[in-house]
């Protein structure tokens, strides 16, 4: 079929706009020098020997884990409101949805600032917290502060794609699978299920990957107390000046996650090249 | 029935936990102090001062401007990328897919930089266009990631049908094909919107000309500490969206009647 | 067909109407690129009248961000407002012009004791915009010690209710400033040295903060921050309960200036900015806006008696005590980012 002519105008936008500010990325990794100043680059591996010491492998994996674990609760929560809304009729759905991306276009930093108004010791949960006789809790500058603002960050970028596969699943299987006699529970895990799973691995990519480049969440809800990969390459880019750093230990964090990708996709019974996700 | 009632209590908490903080932000927009630390009493001054502010009036019109056109022309380039590439043989697939998620891979910050070293390597001045083109790099892959599973879903069969019942290709995607995939595409304009709506790093050191957007703004007060005209901004836009999405829901009402999805 | 030709058209139109929109007319105008809300912007609109100069005006969120945005060449700037140790290094690197300073007469009006200092050793690139120092503010009600030197950030009494800057500069300054050293040392003994400190110090810190250090201070969250003097000036006005201290064993003494890249493409109409910035009347409504401290003593006496009359906002030479400047760091700031790091990572 001719279908597949119509990606060449995207990979001629992808060589100029992906692969060459790649390539930069890589020669910046692999010099060192003035990061003004191209004509001062060296060829060295210093880059990533720096990086491989304990300091910073520590917060690789640091991370990695907060990455994991948000992508999980995404999951948890993110799965039951997708398939709760997909159940609503038409208009509702639609209504629903939107009403799940409107607080998205509201600006990003303005809203973890207003979490740290709710969260603060004097903030407003724990203010109705004294009022209804219970003690104060201590819900901000710590991991908990920052897993709960990656979750609110994420969880729509969960949602969205599972719940875009759900409410197309084919009705007449469903029907099919309970006339069989399945009761709910198997309709679920056997029929439903497995037919969201390209929706499911495309909500756990733009989850996990944007949280572990993450930094302002961890910055403003976590007292700037646990840094963290998205951090460290930041600081280099905005603050030390070291692009060769800040570059080498992106192409770090890109490998790994290419890694794991490839690896979550073993996982997928799908194996016919993608369904979406990366591998 | 109780599953009723635990369905209905676990969306209002999570649509609560979503809506919690713009509470926050729009109580905050009329409180008489830069702090939000203390309530200083009612007032409407920082919506007075908004109007009188021309420099976020202009971003704010950059902001939609660029969302929207991002957003729309995004979407056009990856639908049919994505088209295309679901029908490509597995190996080039499979390159093309892992090049095209790089600027979801990395970090907002190399995506900006390595933009920027590459529009300055083809001396491009920076401005409108520079940001625009930025903006569309970074949405058109999480088109194609919203678009492809709609497609695996597909039965690929059903535009091969419509051929042999004498339909031009061009006319069973558009009649065809598009409409099944038109959840996915339409999640991956809302989603290419909104990262365009909250973008900062990348426009910042893609911009030039004075073309600033909310973000760029609302980021260099960071320093000083938000002025509170922002909040009332923030008030408006959310009130206007939710307009925006009653009117949608009226006229939905209407055309349910008639067909069956429009959205 | 037809509609999604019209959607194309609709497109291209709006394409270019962005593209237009950013190209000026043919008034003369000048760039100005300034930190986030840190003009009266009324200031701006006197000027284009009075001078008939358009002010295109943008923003920036830290003096690194200006730097490479100054160094990429992309855009080119007629006013841009780094601090002390910014400037410092774009003189180093020929970024700046030097100023005529026939065309800004109103220098005169400066506080004679703003001029040559370190960063600008013969005042030849910079004109003073705002100044400042750095302090410990902290909760009347919540302290109960004398708090007059940076050492209370290290009493554990205060665990968790010590916010620090999340600066890694402003930071370790503090703990060479605690330690007796110079806020400017090269001395990587005296950095390890100071990283103990920090590190010593990180169970009883609560967070790092930004901007947000006000809000939390306001709102009584937690006892003791360092901050910076103008800032300070509007948390006391929110929170009467605090109060703002200048440590013992000295601080960072800051400015915030006006220079010209030499990238400018008007610079008569920059210095005639500038010139207009540092006219007493003018002076004294941005800074009332701003809240900071201005360098003109006759603007300063425009201001309202709190203001005027506040040592903090307003300290004498001895009440400052020993304050430094911040110098360029050159290559020591990879030695900062080591020790931040390093500090940070500790669990």
């Amino acid at each position: 079929m001719k279908m597949k002519k119509s990606a060449y105008p995207y990979i001629l936008w992808m060589g100029i706009f992906i692969v060459v500010p790649l390539l930069l990325i890589l020669y910046f990794a692999f010099t060192s020098g003035d990061s003004q100043n191209f004509s001062s680059f060296q060829f060295s591996l210093d880059n990533f020997r720096r990086f491989f010491t304990p300091i910073y492998l520590k917060v690789l994996g640091r991370s990695v884990n907060l990455a994991f674990i948000s992508t999980v609760i995404c999951l948890l929560l993110g799965y039951p409101v997708a398939y709760i809304i997909c159940k609503e009729k038409l208009r509702k759905r639609n209504i629903m949805i939107l009403m799940f991306v409107i607080p998205m276009w509201m600006n990003f930093l303005l809203r973890t600032y207003a979490w740290l108004t709710l969260l603060g010791r004097n903030g407003l949960i724990n203010y109705l917290m004294s009022k209804l006789g219970f003690g104060t809790l201590n819900l901000i500058y710590n991991d908990k502060a920052v897993l709960l603002g990656m979750v609110y960050n994420f969880l729509p970028f969960m949602v969205l794609p599972i719940y875009s596969v759900l409410v197309k699943i084919d009705k007449s299987l469903i029907e099919a699978a309970e006339d069989l006699g399945a009761n709910k529970a198997e309709v679920f895990l056997k029929v439903v299920l497995p037919l969201s799973l390209p929706g499911i691995m495309t909500g756990i990519t733009m989850v996990f990957i944007p949280a572990v480049s993450t930094f302002i969440i961890s910055s403003l809800l976590g007292g700037n107390k646990y840094n963290l990969i998205g951090n460290l390459i930041e600081q280099q880019f905005r603050w030390t000046g070291d692009w060769h750093f800040g570059s080498s230990m992106s192409i770090i964090l890109m490998v790994f996650i290419l890694i794991t990708m490839a690896v979550t996709s073993k996982f997928d019974k799908e194996k016919e090249g993608g369904g979406g996700g990366l591998w | 029935m109780v599953n009723k009632g635990i369905k209905r209590l676990y969306t209002f908490l999570i649509f609560l936990f979503l809506y919690a903080p713009i509470i926050v932000l729009i109580v905050f927009s009329f409180n008489d102090s830069k702090s939000r630390g203390v309530w200083a009493g009612f007032t409407f001054k920082w919506y007075i001062e908004l109007f009188k502010d021309a420099g976020i009036l202009k971003a704010l019109y950059y902001t939609l401007l660029v969302a929207v056109l991002s957003a729309i022309i995004s979407t056009v380039i990856g639908t049919f990328a994505a088209i295309g590439i679901s029908n490509m043989p597995s190996l080039s697939k499979k390159i093309v897919l892992n090049l095209n998620y790089l600027p979801v891979l990395n970090p907002d910050i190399v995506t900006a930089v390595s933009l920027m070293a590459l529009f300055r390597f083809l001396r491009i001045e920076f401005g409108f266009a520079t940001m625009l083109l930025s903006h569309i790099t970074f949405s058109i892959p999480y088109v194609i990631l919203s678009v492809l599973p709609k497609l695996k879903q597909m039965n690929k069969h059903l535009a091969e049908a419509a051929m042999d019942l004498g339909a031009t290709p061009f006319y069973a995607l558009r009649k065809v094909v598009i409409p099944e995939i038109m959840p996915g595409i339409i999640t991956g304009g809302l989603i290419a919107f909104t990262l365009s709506v909250d973008d900062f790093v990348i426009s910042f050191f893609n911009t030039g000309k004075g073309v600033s957007n909310l973000s760029i703004e609302i980021f260099s007060m960071t320093r000083r500490g938000i002025n509170p005209v922002i909040n009332a901004l923030s008030t408006l836009m959310f009130l206007s969206l939710m307009v925006l999405l009653l009117i949608i829901n009226k006229r939905t009402e209407k055309s349910e009647i008639e067909r069956g999805e429009i959205l | 067909m037809k509609r999604l030709k019209s959607i194309i058209l609709i497109l291209v139109v709006m394409i270019m109407v962005g593209t237009l929109a950013g190209c000026g007319g043919n008034k003369p105008s000048i760039n100005v690129y300034n930190w986030g809300d840190y003009i009266d912007e009324s200031v701006l609109k006197d000027f284009e009248k009075e001078y008939g100069i358009k002010v295109n005006y943008s923003m920036f969120a830290t003096n690194e961000d200006l730097y490479v945005k100054l160094k990429q060449g992309g855009e080119s700037f007629d006013v841009i407002f780094p601090s002390d140790y910014m400037i410092e290094r774009m003189i180093r690197e020929g970024m700046l012009v030097k100023l005529d300073k026939d065309n800004i007469p109103n220098l005169e009006n400066i506080d004679k004791d703003f001029f040559n200092l370190d960063f600008d050793p013969s005042n030849e690139y910079s004109v003073p915009y705002m100044w400042g120092t750095v302090g410990i503010i902290y909760n009347k009600t919540m302290v109960d010690d004398v708090v007059d030197s940076w050492d209370i950030l290290w009493n554990e009494k205060y665990k968790d209710q010590i916010i620090m800057l999340n600066s890694q500069r402003d930071t370790i300054a503090v703990a060479l400033l605690k330690l007796g050293y110079s806020m400017n040392t090269r001395n990587v003994d005296e950095l390890e040295q100071a990283k103990k400190e920090l590190i010593k110090q990180r169970p009883l810190v609560w967070a790092y903060q930004g901007d947000e250090v006000k809000d939390t201070m306001v709102g009584g969250e937690a006892a003791l921050a360092v901050v910076w003097s103008g800032d300070a000036v509007a948390m006391i006005r929110d929170n009467p309960d605090l109060e703002y201290v200048i440590p013992r064993e000295g601080t960072n003494l800051w400015f915030d200036s006006m220079v010209i890249p030499s990238t400018a493409k008007n610079k008569e109409g920059a210095e005639k900015f500038i010139d207009f910035l540092c006219r007493p009347d003018i002076a004294a409504r941005n800074t009332d806006y701003i809240g900071y401290s201005t360098p003109i003593p006759e603007a300063i006496e425009m201001l309202p008696d709190e203001i005027k009359n506040s040592k903090v906002a307003y300290p004498t030479k001895e009440e400052m005590g020993d304050t430094e400047i911040f110098r360029d760091p050159m290559d020591i700031i990879q030695v900062y980012d080591k020790i931040w790091t390093e500090i940070m990572s500790e669990q």
